[in-house]
């Protein structure tokens, strides 16, 4: 009896592993793994099911075969931790023997990942961190996001032109803050602007406002701003709560504060803020209509800049693929990527072949409503404009 | 001047905010001798009780700030009798790390439920702007924070210094075993105060979604506030947590202000000093036994 159970146990594991064995090299050949890191959960997870969701439209609208072979995405959360995501991408590299990793919500997340690309030597497609050094860290990075610099020195170039001319800026203090705010300077002051009061604000702040009184004190044409996405809300509420809005003080900034994901819950308050960014949902082409009608009807809400970074992620892994016919070879993917154009929702975009690194229109924009809901209408635009926050070599 | 007097009352109206916020924990703390580091779970569910009436089912503000209260209330009173009766008599660090652990299942049990991203709740016209008295702007929701929460602090000073509950209150925890033998039915005094103490966060947590902002972290972000608070202010009675409160806030508020470099720190330097000066907090008997 006891032998015979054995005897059962042996042959069924026996089976396993034999086809276990089978179907390995046979799934090996054909396919392509891409190892997906993005933050699911905590504080931001609403950029990882942004760029979640856009690759998984995208593959609904190009099917999931390229070049003979089926692509195969592996999601990962990393919480946007940096030890986390390095732990990840080795497991996805060593174990999973991926072909691309992709994604890293945060700038420390990409950065700490870019060993681990060149060793390997696979392609990291960076889909949202936005410090201009990342792209440097290894020859294996490219970004189809966007850089802060891009922004900034938009917005400050355009408020010179526009009759600003005295500015105090409230910036988060932590890395992203004091980059928007040195390029925002560099740009507003050489054209000749003046900043009239400088504040930092702690990541983890509570309550704005003994900072916007000394805004309103000090009396600005304008006010320059960046906080991270999710204090946006509070920010603006606040702002309006001041009567900052009617003592014409108007909001600039980089466009991460008025993420189209969570504009429409600023409440009207967020009216008239003037930003630089790379997408809006109100971007007026075609491409980006569909884009948006298909996003919305498949999860519901109205993609934001994230979204449009991912899905402009998936497609350039999906066209070098293409150029290479299949080649998983990460030299070949890297020369296929470098300097290729393609039109994205969010307008012509492409790969900068010196640097890796995208280059987009910026546009600055006025938050408005349109059918009774809150959108970024874009009005001006600053052409393939490259990253300005490379170290000058 | 007048951004003086703004500042004074912003500062007031974000003391006041704290003391909701906190007295709940000086009760637990300080009365019943109960380490529970997850008081900012039941504020935050108080906040998300109030954004779901309001945004979801369309409740006005001011209907579902009492339900806040209720609901809060409610919850506290069943992990009370459930879990938390287990551990009154457990070490100060079984209570640490149990409580601990209930902060992070809210956090993940909100995240899944309501999503990541910080949640606003739509105010009635009447609470936005400001309005300008003798040249100094008030904040028209900060005004109604600090009309609610001095309503609040007298009627808690009331029922614990007057009625026959609170000095049911204060034999029991001066006293367990001779509360019990004059017939006081201990666990259930505990239990109404649990309750009143959660009830009080969760309305706290309703009115400071509009201030402090509300998402799944709250009760990690706040923890170390509401400590300040208990701290500074001795956790024996009411007007300790009180006047604590209220001193932190102004001294955040100007400090905010008045050396925007050194804004975060203040709260802290205040509290340092304070503590070196009288060790037991500002009101302080040696609370603990």
């Amino acid at each position: 009896m006891f032998n015979r159970r054995k005897m059962l146990l042996w042959g069924a594991a026996s089976t396993v592993l034999a086809g276990l064995c089978a179907s390995v090299p046979a799934r090996a050949e054909d396919a392509v793994k891409i190892g997906l890191i993005l933050p699911m959960t905590g504080g931001q997870a609403s950029t990882g099911k942004q760029i979640d969701n856009a690759i998984k439209l995208y593959m609904q609208q190009n099917g999931d075969t390229v070049a003979g072979k089926k692509i195969e995405i592996i999601l990962k959360d990393d919480a946007a931790v940096p030890d986390n995501t390095k732990r990840l991408a080795q497991e996805l590299i060593v174990n999973d023997k991926v072909n691309f990793i992709a994604g890293f919500g945060v700038t420390p997340a990409a950065l700490a990942a870019a060993p681990l690309a060149t060793q390997a030597k696979i392609p990291e497609v960076v889909m949202a961190a936005g410090t201009s050094i990342i792209t440097e860290r290894s020859p294996y990075i490219v970004r189809t996001s966007f850089t802060l610099a891009q922004s900034s020195t938009i917005i400050g170039d355009w408020a010179v032109k526009n009759g600003i001319k005295k500015v105090a800026t409230l910036t988060s203090d932590y890395a992203p803050g004091n980059d928007a705010l040195n390029f925002f300077k560099q740009h507003f002051t050489a054209g000749g602007g003046e900043i009239v009061e400088e504040v930092k604000v702690p990541l983890a702040n509570p309550d704005f406002a003994p900072f916007l009184q000394r805004m309103k004190d000090s009396k600005p044409d304008a006010m320059f701003v960046f906080v991270p996405a999710g204090q946006g809300g509070n920010f603006m509420k606040q702002y309006a709560e001041r009567g900052l809005d009617k003592s014409g003080i108007k909001v600039i900034g980089p466009g991460d504060v008025m993420d189209d994901d969570l504009l429409n819950n600023m409440g009207d308050a967020a009216l008239g803020a003037v930003t630089a960014h790379l997408y809006s949902a109100a971007h007026p082409s075609q491409m980006n209509k569909d884009f948006v009608a298909a996003y919305k009807k498949a999860f519901g809400n109205r993609p934001g800049f994230m979204a449009v970074s991912g899905y402009d992620g998936i497609h350039l892994i999906y066209e070098a693929l293409k150029k290479t016919n299949g080649a998983t070879d990460g030299d070949k993917l890297i020369e296929a990527m470098k300097g290729m154009k393609w039109e994205s929702p969010r307008g012509p975009i492409s790969i900068d072949p010196e640097t890796r690194d995208i280059v987009q229109n910026i546009y600055v924009r006025k938050v408005e409503k349109v059918d009774g809901e809150l959108y970024n209408v874009e009005f001006a635009t600053f052409e393939a404009v490259k990253d300005s926050g490379k170290t000058k070599k | 001047m007048a951004s003086i007097l703004t500042n004074l009352f912003d500062g007031v109206a974000y003391g006041m905010l704290l003391f909701v916020l906190a007295c709940g924990l000086a009760v637990t703390l300080g009365l019943m001798n109960f380490v529970n580091l997850a008081h900012g779970a039941f504020a935050m569910a108080g906040g998300y009780i109030c954004a779901v009436l309001v945004n979801n089912s369309g409740w006005p503000f001011f209907a579902a700030l009492p339900l806040a209260f209720v609901g809060s209330a409610v919850i506290g009173i069943a992990l009370e009798r459930a879990l938390y009766r287990h551990l009154y008599s457990r070490s100060h660090l079984d209570q640490v790390l149990f409580s601990i652990g209930l902060v992070f299942m809210s956090v993940a049990a909100v995240d899944y439920i309501m999503g990541s991203s910080r949640v606003f709740i739509k105010l009635p016209a009447a609470l936005e702007g400001q309005i300008d008295l003798f040249g100094v702007g008030i904040g028209r929701y900060r005004l109604m924070i600090v009309v609610i929460c001095g309503l609040l602090t007298l009627a808690l000073q009331l029922i614990l210094a007057k009625t026959r509950f609170g000095s049911r209150l204060r034999a029991a925890v001066d006293d367990p075993r001779a509360a019990i033998g004059l017939g006081i039915n201990v666990p259930q005094v505990f239990a109404f105060t649990f309750a009143f103490g959660c009830g009080l966060a969760g309305l706290g947590g309703a009115l400071s979604a509009e201030i402090l902002g509300l998402d799944p972290y709250f009760p990690l972000k706040f923890m170390i506030y509401f400590l300040i608070v208990v701290t500074v202010g001795g956790s024996s009675s009411i007007t300790g947590p009180f006047l604590a409160s209220l001193l932190l806030g102004i001294a955040d508020v100007a400090g905010k202000y008045y050396v925007p470099k050194m804004g975060p720190f203040v709260i802290y330097t205040v509290m340092i000093v304070i503590l070196l000066w009288r060790p037991n907090g500002l009101f302080g008997r040696t609370a603990a036994r």
